[in-house]
């Protein structure tokens, strides 16, 4: 019986010929990514020794990653602490893969680890952030877990108790038209399989669309891929994922792609041809709640946001800057952009976008989850709306039960920017 | 005694955010944690807070309940209040979470309950005693009862360290 990528992963994790799906496996991890709740990552996997008489020291520092994202800089006493603690764990422990607060090498993990080489084609990667579905853009097997399961990895190597997943392959065909992108397609899919439409499942991404998807598309694809319930996304590795890890992400030694048997047996497949695709609104208050921009085109809306694990990427910053380059924003709103890592920050700096923005009359803020998750600057008054390309609009996500979240694309939220209102980008909204 | 009572329902889709909104997280030690379970619903969370819910009430609510972000916060915040999650069905992360910090969840598919009911939860059925209605329950994966029985992940764990050769 032929396997799925994941399948094929998982096996060779687990030191086994073949698994099946719902096997309990326990793969080896190759890396083991967490943020500032390294913080409760570290009170856990203490807990672990307690009165064991071992001395709590994790399997293998070079395969742990900690990069601070969510609070940066620190927004009170208490995260200014618990970063202080996790670099004293780090400098006690070796741990090299630490990413603090800086301009140079900071940012968000979803984007620090590819933009590193961290992660490889056919790798186990866990990560303490449910997003960690991002790196299966690499063609590496990626999934969140909690806390208390991370210091059971930096504990014992791999992960307890895996069930091997079903995979839904998801075939998508056509060229994308002007203004439509990854994140129009990743919002439409999770409108058409729901919420929880692929839980305890693996979206695996196959067609022409996606060969043609550069790699910072596909980790839009993938980032999103939790938000249909899914364990992971998948981008089996091709000649993009190769070009990536050698030109962007300095990886220079060889690498070796899994894809799919031919006779791979999925649950199920789903097609999409993205040719007629219309730019995509995920509104209040869950992600399946998907509509196409003309059906709520001319809401106002308070403020808007670019930037995130999901949408903080130089081609996203790209099309925001080409779309607000001598414009500026409507006075009826305001614009906060988020680059995902300094680097990024850097490039956007060089390109000249974060002029055109600034120009513009947005806010360009340092990399990191800023706003996405409400616990860090750009919070919402009363009855506020925001149009943000971050992943998920559930009640009180930014910060306030009381406001409203919309999802989009960078070309909607820039066209939107201009007006004030959610604007098609399509013709005269993107000029 | 009397069957444990239903003291919140919801609807489907709960996230994490809901159970514990992002701006606690810098909260993270689960001693910590229980005064922000539902901050949110305001009315709940002081209920909570004023012991007026006993140990092993039980929350109801529709399909994948802990849906979102994998914040460990969302289990030890309702691990705290010792409440009983019973639903249609849970996110995954959120359920790997409850397994590993030993908050009971109960997926009973179609469960149906009001306020004040009282829910009998067995091995294989919750009984709502209140309107005799009955809801089968469905099981835990073994792979994931075996962490329950052994008391949670860290325990689970601490054995594998301890007994290398109950490992792989």
């Amino acid at each position: 019986m032929g396997m799925t990528v994941v399948q094929r992963i998982l096996a060779r994790a687990s030191g086994r010929s073949e698994v099946a799906v719902g096997d309990v496996v326990e793969p080896a991890v190759d890396l083991a990514m967490s943020h500032e709740n390294a913080a409760l990552v570290i009170n856990q996997f203490r807990e672990i020794y307690r009165d064991t008489g071992i001395e709590p020291r994790p399997w293998d520092p070079s395969r742990i990653a900690i990069v601070f994202d969510h609070r940066v800089p620190a927004e009170s006493p208490k995260t200014a602490t618990n970063q202080k603690r996790v670099r004293e764990f780090v400098a006690a422990q070796g741990i090299t893969r630490f990413h603090d607060i800086r301009g140079d090498r900071g940012g968000i993990c979803h984007q620090i680890l590819p933009e590193n080489g961290y992660v490889r084609p056919g790798a186990v990667v866990v990560g303490t952030d449910s997003h960690t579905t991002s790196h299966g853009a690499l063609g590496a097997f990626a999934f969140g877990i909690g806390a208390t399961e991370m210091a059971s990895v930096w504990a014992l190597g791999y992960a307890v108790n895996v069930e091997v997943p079903a995979t839904i392959r998801v075939n998508v065909s056509g060229a994308m038209p002007p203004m439509v992108g990854p994140k129009d397609l990743i919002l439409h899919l999770v409108g058409v399989l729901g919420a929880a439409g692929a839980t305890f499942r693996v979206l695996e991404f196959h067609g022409d669309a996606i060969r043609a998807m550069p790699t910072s598309g596909r980790l839009t694809l993938c980032n999103m891929a939790v938000e249909a319930g899914a364990t992971s996304g998948i981008v089996p590795a091709d000649a993009e994922t190769l070009r990536y890890l050698k030109e962007e992400a300095g990886v220079l030694e060889a690498v070796h792609p899994v894809d799919a048997d031919p006779d791979a047996a999925y649950e199920r497949t789903v097609d999409v041809d993205v040719t007629a695709l219309a730019p995509q609104i995920a509104c209040p208050h869950t992600v399946d709640n998907v509509h196409p921009v003309g059906d709520v085109a001319g809401r106002h809306v308070d403020q808007i946001v670019i930037g995130s694990c999901t949408n903080g990427r130089l081609d996203d910053l790209a099309v925001a800057a080409g779309i607000l380059r001598g414009r500026t924003v409507s006075p009826s709103t305001r614009m906060l952009v988020f680059p995902a890592s300094g680097r990024i920050y850097q490039q956007a700096l060089a390109a000249g976008y974060v002029a055109d923005l600034v120009k513009a009359g947005a806010v360009v803020m340092n990399a990191g989850c800023g706003p996405c998750l409400g616990v860090h600057e750009g919070a919402l008054g009363d009855g506020e709306v925001a149009l943000s390309t971050t992943n998920r609009n559930f009640k009180g996500r930014m910060g306030n039960p009381a406001s409203e979240v919309y999802l989009c694309s960078p070309a909607v939220a820039a066209a939107s920017a201009v007006t004030g209102v959610i604007t098609d980008p399509r013709g005269e909204g993107g000029r | 005694m009397s069957a444990p009572a239903v003291v919140l329902v919801l609807g489907d889709d709960v996230s994490t955010d809901v159970i514990y909104p992002g701006r606690y997280m810098a909260t993270v030690l689960p001693s910590e944690t229980p005064q922000y379970a539902f901050a949110d619903l305001g009315a709940f969370n002081r209920r909570l807070a004023a012991g007026a819910v006993p140990a092993g009430s039980v929350v109801v609510a529709g399909k994948n309940f802990g849906c979102g972000s994998s914040r460990e916060q969302a289990v030890s915040t309702l691990k705290g209040h010792e409440l009983v999650i019973v639903a249609e069905s849970f996110g995954r992360i959120f359920l790997q979470n409850a397994v590993n910090l030993g908050l009971r969840l109960v997926e009973a598919p179609g469960v149906k309950a009001a306020e004040g009911d009282e829910l009998a939860i067995g091995a294989t059925e919750v009984v709502n005693v209140t309107s005799g209605r009955r809801f089968a329950v469905r099981p835990l994966p073994a792979a994931r009862q075996a962490i329950i029985d052994a008391g949670g992940l860290i325990a689970y764990t601490r054995r594998r360290l301890v007994s290398p050769a109950e490992g792989r």
